[in-house]
């Protein structure tokens, strides 16, 4: 099955940087993963979740901290089980109105990220897991690819069923509710969502950068959207393109992948922004 | 008297908060083709016992919808205006967006089903709003069309209590009158349950059939020309002060 995509690469492909098969393999974690993010993103910045996801990111590092303490092997497990628990307390917290949300997300962050360094310095120096802050997608093996792609379908049947109900629900809580729509269950089903995602990308992309890649395209989309669809059609293809763009520069400049996409979806996002203040006012 | 029966009946509620009681023993009754003003002063619970209503706030005490044959709808659908719906302006959602969500499965990140948008079409033709709100981003409606695009969205599938909070606070007067008239044309038409609730004494004289005055619990409550000749209403709004509305 690889091979023949490989050879497919090759087929329509036929460039340096395609020559080797982790560059391969990088290009089709990123032909996954980006739309998966210019998805999952528009409805992080429609919700203004955006620190959430950051404070997620962040609370890899405890998860990944707990896992060498258990001896664990693939820290992805430790991770997803740290990291839901983190985001279902948020969110609870958040839903019980005592305090203003993003003091609470940035406690929470800060919690998570101090609570990580410590950890993984009292086991053994933290250096040998700064990898996992700027992440690292040359490294994405092929079994790697199919579990990407099996969230991707995943994510994308989610959407197709519960999207009409997400929608509702971030325009206004009340006035989902009034339509019958549980908004807590689908706050829920939402954050594990991010959960999910954010964790297992974590390690390809980075706890620093991951969240850029995240809200990035969907800020620069909503600048240019008309409409819910062209919104996710351009938030997708700002980030199908950035995550492309940037792979291929990072090969011939030498730089690190991941932030030299985030760096091209920024610079999308100022052309767009810019783009629309001169609209707006001419 | 009709044969419908459908009807809301609020028994007994009681909602309680750390720092106290914000509603207690509430009991009141909405029936088919009725509009029941819920009047009372700022902080007398009147958004709470909204917010009861949508089942957004845990409280004890029982409320309960019946349909026309007088069953138990087990999953209400409540039609609910908002005073002043607050969301994020600047988000890429259109009318048209809004209205299919509600009205169709088909997710709207993929666009929208042709006669879904026929029917969100009529909605808003029967509110006196046209086709050409559609595209429009719903931050960037006028307070009359965003009241418009509400009472359409509250009004599809019929409901069956319709909940009007406070729901021309952001419309000008012109627009104030063209709504109730509205709102007096739906009840005509559909005769569900409705409950206004409203600063405006003379639009609750004007529009509602039933009135009632809460505080924390229902102080009075009947006819709306009953109603306002109390002593608790005439003492809530300061009639009696100035001598007002006879």
């Amino acid at each position: 099955m690889i091979n023949a995509i490989y050879s497919l690469i090759d087929f329509t492909l036929p460039f340096e940087w395609t020559e080797f098969s982790y560059m391969k393999n990088a290009l089709l974690a990123i032909i996954l993963i980006t739309p998966l993010f210019g998805l999952v993103g528009t409805m992080i910045v429609n919700n203004k979740m955006s620190f959430f996801s950051d404070a997620l990111g962040h609370s890899a590092l405890t998860g990944i901290a707990i896992g060498v303490l258990m001896g664990i092997d693939n820290y992805l497990i430790s991770m997803m089980g740290f990291a839901l628990l983190f985001a279902l307390c948020i969110s609870a917290v958040m839903n019980s109105n005592t305090s203003s949300a993003d003091t609470i997300i940035g406690v929470f962050s800060s919690t998570g990220l101090a609570l990580g360094i410590v950890l993984l310095s009292a086991s053994g120096g933290f250096a040998k897991y700064s990898s996992y802050l700027i992440g690292d997608i040359l490294t994405v093996q092929p079994s790697e690819i199919a579990m990407l792609a099996l969230i991707l379908a995943a994510v994308v049947i989610l959407w197709y069923f519960f999207f009409n109900r997400f929608i509702l629900t971030s325009i206004n809580a009340d006035l989902a509710a009034s339509k019958g729509i549980h908004v807590r269950r689908v706050e829920k089903i939402f954050v594990i969502v991010v959960a999910v995602i954010v964790t297992i990308s974590i390690k390809w992309v980075g706890v620093l950068i991951i969240n850029s890649l995240l809200v990035l395209p969907a800020a620069a989309a909503r600048n240019m959207a008309k409409s819910m669809r062209s919104y996710h059609f351009i938030a997708v293809g700002i980030s199908l393109f950035s995550g492309v763009s940037g792979l291929i520069l990072s090969y011939y400049t030498g730089t690190a992948a991941g932030g030299t996409i985030v760096l091209i979806s920024a610079v999308i996002f100022f052309v767009s922004f810019l783009a629309t203040k001169v609209r707006t006012k001419a | 008297m009709d044969t419908c029966k459908c009807n809301t009946k609020i028994r007994n509620l009681t909602v309680k908060k750390r720092d106290g009681i914000l509603l207690y023993d509430v009991s009141l009754d909405v029936h088919h083709g009725e509009i029941l003003a819920l009047i009372g002063r700022n902080g007398a619970g009147k958004t709470t016992l909204l917010k009861a209503l949508l089942g957004r706030i845990p409280y004890t005490g029982s409320i309960t919808y019946s349909n026309a044959r007088g069953e138990m709808i087990e999953k209400p659908r409540i039609g609910y205006v908002p005073q002043n719906l607050v969301f994020d302006r600047s988000t890429p959602v259109t009318v048209a967006d809004m209205l299919c969500a509600n009205t169709s499965n088909f997710p709207v990140w993929l666009g929208h089903k042709k006669e879904k948008l026929e029917q969100a079409e009529k909605m808003l033709a029967k509110v006196g709003g046209n086709a050409s709100l559609l595209p429009k981003r719903i931050g960037s409606l006028s307070g009359g069309e965003m009241q418009r695009v509400l009472l359409a969205f509250a009004l599809e599938p019929k409901p069956d209590l319709l909940l009007l909070d406070e729901p021309v606070s952001a419309v000008d007067r012109r627009g104030i009158e063209v709504f109730y008239d509205l709102v007096t044309s739906m009840r005509a038409e559909h005769q569900m349950p409705t409950i206004l609730v409203s600063h405006d004494l003379s639009h609750v004289e004007k529009y509602a059939t039933r009135a009632a005055l809460l505080d924390r619990t229902i102080l009075v409550s009947g006819y709306v020309k009953d109603v306002m000749k109390t002593p608790e209403v005439q003492e809530a709004f300061g009639l009696k002060l100035t001598g007002g509305a006879k």
